[in-house]
């Protein structure tokens, strides 16, 4: 096709163009379209699959049994989410500016959580938190450190500790200063069906949040 | 040697000569200019083996090589992952449309006498790489693991039980096990996934074996100097782009109106080894073997005359003692070759019919005639037959025929008295 191209007159030249200059253009424009549509179905086969993504519908958690000062972990679209029962104690601790003035992003201005629990305890309800249990930093689990000191320092309030590279984080999920991880742990959409049952997975009534919107997971 | 402008090109073309090999493989090439369509399927025989192996990657991405999950798998391929219909339905009539192309590649080199020398090794590679396409096939249809898939794997490795003495050791061997089962499956996805690559390989040595004397020619006559050839690029990578473009039309077709067309129900019902099928086929394109092998009274002499109808494609170069290539020249051979073509087509209408009544008189007939027309017919025919006079070249055909205008000498599948 590059030999065809040397070949123009200088009239086709003027007039801007030969009639094979636009059978090949259209012709080759023609197979790009074609070998696209054909990688297309191939490309997309390795995105998740239909019963994949109907796996990933909300879940309902009973949290009726979960005792002030637990977590338990439960697992949505394959990944870990911690739901934490925090005592009166904690959450007066969260609201300490001695703490707070360690933290990166103590106001949750990141885009890491939905509007609903855009707040000082990350949460509708303030006992309640839920978290997506991945470190922000390259992707482990961080462990659920509650109690204050202990073998990380004198200055330890209590929260999360990623073994993986030293990320630590509140028991808000709120990300400290000066670890390797950037931002705070995601809040996933939830609400809650009564007192005592929270659907994970599902933005509260007249909240339209997009998960797919936040920072990173 | 300057094969481009392109600076760049010139830079790498100087370190690793792969644009000059391409030149010179491609638009240096010479290649006869009285090619008619019957020389496209060897391109689109190449073609078709890049799509199963493209498909059939994203395919073996969402199997699942275990007896308990592999037709659930399947069901989700079709069902569940994006497009796995269509991929699916592109690796299963694939598998088809590949052997069409590649039988229909083998009888035009019967035809025109491209085996005979100096092309003994090229047609040999052929028919090894068909061979490697059989057993390709035959994985590749236990790996979804039907009714057909389970009884289709039990009948085919227990050929080998026909062996004497070792037979029985071969076939557990085979199985991993006492019969079909988690290990038999596994190791034919291995082998379903090793196989094509290794047929990619042949099939460049085959290309390699073809690049050394170049493409025979309906003629069946050497070219004799540059008035009798045209560079393999443009003239036929264009010919062989359109003719791929008509073969992906009738293929379209298939994929997505008769998906199923070429398959069996009974493949539709997840395998049970404790029920056999009320009939056992294997794919179409296996049949005419199927029927040799049912028409032979005896295990062993079956076997043997299954194996024998493939392994017999090796010697056809010397089974055929004319010295003239195209059967266009050759009287008498012309019309047997079609006898073949028939016998073929009887032989697979019997293998996809129960061996009752006169289906297995016909099938011991047209298995006679099998063997009967590459062992006696080819030899003789070589000897008695006397050859029409061969022109002296192929520009000089190609002018004679231009110059009356008929259309006799490049379409010989309806030759005429030329010239």
């Amino acid at each position: 096709m590059a030999d065809s191209a040397h070949s123009h007159t200088a009239d086709a030249h003027a007039s801007g163009g030969t009639r094979r200059d636009f059978l090949v253009i259209a012709g080759n424009a023609l197979l790009g379209v074609g070998a696209a549509c054909t990688v297309w179905p191939l490309i997309t086969s390795m995105n998740p699959a239909r019963d994949v993504l109907a796996a990933g519908a909300p879940i309902d958690v009973d949290l009726s049994s979960l005792q002030p000062g637990q977590q338990v972990l439960v697992l949505w679209r394959s990944r870990p989410i911690f739901i934490v029962h925090r005592t009166p104690a904690e959450l007066t601790k969260l609201q300490a500016s001695a703490d707070t003035s360690l933290l990166r992003d103590p106001n949750s201005a990141v885009l890491q959580q939905p509007p609903y629990a855009t707040n000082w305890h990350r949460s509708i309800k303030p006992e309640y938190l839920v978290l997506v249990g991945i470190c922000t930093h390259l992707g482990c689990i961080p462990e659920f450190t509650p109690q204050p000191g202990g073998s990380l320092g004198p200055a330890w309030p209590g929260g999360y500790f990623c073994p993986c590279h030293g990320s630590r984080y509140d028991l808000s999920g709120r990300v400290f200063s000066g670890v390797p991880a950037p931002y705070n742990l995601p809040v996933p959409p939830h609400h809650f069906l009564n007192d005592t049952t929270v659907r994970i997975g599902e933005d509260p009534p007249n909240s339209t949040f997009d998960f797919d919107s936040i920072e990173q997971i | 040697m300057a094969v481009s402008q392109n600076k760049l090109v010139q830079w790498i073309d100087h370190r690793l000569p792969v644009f000059t090999y391409l030149d010179h493989e491609l638009h240096e090439y010479p290649t006869p200019k009285n090619l008619n369509y019957w020389w496209n399927f060897g391109s689109l025989a190449g073609a078709m083996l890049m799509i199963m192996i493209a498909t059939g990657i994203f395919l073996a991405m969402q199997y699942d090589p275990n007896v308990g999950d592999a037709f659930q798998s399947v069901e989700r391929i079709m069902r569940e992952v994006n497009y796995g219909w269509l991929i699916r339905y592109i690796h299963m009539n694939g598998a088809s449309f590949f052997f069409i192309v590649v039988y229909i590649h083998l009888f035009r080199g019967l035809y025109y006498g491209s085996y005979k020398t100096p092309r003994e090794l090229l047609w040999m590679l052929g028919v090894v790489i068909i061979l490697l396409m059989m057993a390709t096939a035959f994985m590749g249809y236990v790996l979804p693991w039907g009714q057909m898939s389970f009884w289709g794997a039990t009948v085919i490795t227990n050929l080998f039980s026909a062996i004497p003495g070792v037979g029985k050791d071969i076939v557990t061997w085979l199985w991993g096990g006492f019969a079909v089962g988690n290990p038999t499956l596994n190791r034919f996805f291995a082998l379903h996934y090793l196989l094509p690559f290794v047929i990619l390989g042949v099939v460049i040595l085959h290309i390699l074996a073809l690049h050394q004397h170049g493409s025979n020619n309906p003629l069946g006559i050497d070219r004799k100097g540059p008035q009798d050839s045209v560079p393999f690029h443009p003239y036929y990578t264009y010919k062989d782009m359109f003719g791929l473009s008509v073969f992906l039309i009738i293929f379209a077709i298939f994929v997505f109106y008769f998906p199923n067309l070429l398959g069996d129900p009974q493949n539709s019902i997840p395998a049970n080894p404790m029920q056999t099928p009320p009939e056992i086929v294997p794919e179409w394109y296996l049949l005419p073997f199927y029927a040799i092998l049912r028409s032979i009274p005896s295990k062993l002499l079956g076997v043997c005359a299954l194996f024998g109808a493939i392994f017999i494609l090796f010697v056809v170069p010397w089974l055929d003692t004319s010295r003239v290539r195209s059967a266009y020249f050759r009287p008498v051979y012309k019309w047997v070759f079609w006898l073949l073509v028939i016998d073929a087509f009887v032989l697979g209408a019997v293998g996809a019919h129960r061996p009752e009544g006169w289906w297995i008189v016909i099938g011991r007939i047209g298995t006679f005639y099998y063997f009967f027309h590459f062992i006696v017919l080819m030899p003789l025919i070589g000897w008695f037959e006397r050859p029409l006079p061969l022109p002296p070249s192929i520009a000089e055909a190609v002018l004679k025929k231009k110059r009356h205008g008929a259309d006799a000498l490049l379409s010989p599948l309806a030759p005429r008295g030329e010239p």
